[in-house]
């Protein structure tokens, strides 16, 4: 009993020390460049968003690490709370890969999620594939199946192939440029 | 027991910021001695055929090189999403196997996904020896 005790006093600090870690650690690194390349879609990058979308990354250091070291830490706003709940209760088995986080962390990921998720009235019933969004369909509708398969592109998933600011989360119609 | 030093690796990794992978071998060596009596050291030739061995689950077709190629002085890819991965050698990417928690998480999934179960600490061991060895 009195072992068990010392071994949760242990785990405690321990998990108290990462979270301070984690948090000092964290924050967002930006790089410029990109040459520009526009096309027919309205931009819908306002004064102001660039700065907000910036804040998203350094006040949760935890998103950024964690959803972006397979993929690119896709913004919030482009899936619906309910998407976002289901996908983060099966991290185990995300799209077919072990995606799985401890439980704190997984929980304070999911709050983070669902407060700056899409709008969930329009996406109904819910899918956790971003490229299966009306949103993402009607932004790529020009983008022909030849050039998602080019070399340095490979996937949907692969946002930062042709949105150089995808990192920094500015999906803006200035930064794309598409690799041939 | 096992617990006590997943414990203490943990806490070796968050009170000191940046480790080395010899504090994360240590406990790997600790844990692998509790597991087999016989144990004495980590192989990095052991490492190495496990680094590229192809492994049983999803039809034997993925090794640790299918996202992080076969020469771990080289960046690699994510197998289905094509984001770039850092080096995993630390002769190439310092910050390799420094963080004891980020490690064991890791493991944990790509051992899961790779193998279809959990790694050994003795694995685990190898595959780091095998990486410090190369330059």
């Amino acid at each position: 009993m009195e072992m068990k005790y010392w071994l949760r006093a242990i785990l405690a600090v321990a998990i108290v020390a990462g979270a301070i870690g984690a948090m000092a650690s964290g924050g967002g690194e930006a790089k410029e460049g990109g040459t520009v390349s526009a096309d027919d879609d309205d931009d819908s990058d306002r004064t102001g968003e660039r700065g907000r979308r910036a804040a998203l990354g350094d006040a949760n250091p935890q998103w950024r690490t964690e959803c972006g070291s397979c993929h690119v830490a896709y913004p919030p706003r482009m899936l619906p709370a309910a998407s976002w709940r289901l996908m983060m209760a099966g991290l185990d088995q995300h799209f077919g890969e072990d995606a799985s986080l401890d439980a704190p962390t997984a929980a304070t990921i999911t709050e983070f999620l669902v407060r700056e998720s899409g709008d969930a009235k329009k996406e109904a019933p819910a899918s956790m594939r971003i490229t299966d969004t009306r949103r993402f369909r009607s932004e790529h509708d020009e983008v022909g199946d030849d050039v998602w398969t080019r070399p340095q592109i490979g996937s949907r998933a692969n946002c930062a192939a042709c949105h150089r600011g995808a990192e920094e989360g500015d999906y803006s119609e200035r930064r794309i440029e598409i690799p041939r | 027991m096992r617990h006590l030093v997943l414990c203490s690796l943990l806490f070796a990794a968050t009170t000191a910021a940046a480790g080395e992978p010899r504090s994360i071998l240590d406990g790997y060596a600790r844990q692998a001695a509790i597991d087999d009596p016989k144990f004495s050291e980590f192989s990095a030739t052991r490492g190495a055929e496990f680094y590229r061995q192809r492994h049983a689950a999803d039809g034997g077709e993925l090794s640790c090189g299918t996202c992080h190629t076969n020469d771990p002085i080289a960046g690699g890819k994510h197998h289905k999403t094509h984001k770039s991965i850092e080096p995993l050698a630390p002769a190439a990417n310092p910050e390799r196997f420094t963080d004891a928690a980020k490690v064991e998480k890791w493991f944990r999934r790509n051992c899961r996904e790779v193998l279809g179960r959990e790694c050994t600490a003795a694995e685990k061991g190898d595959f780091i020896t095998y990486l410090i060895s190369v330059r």
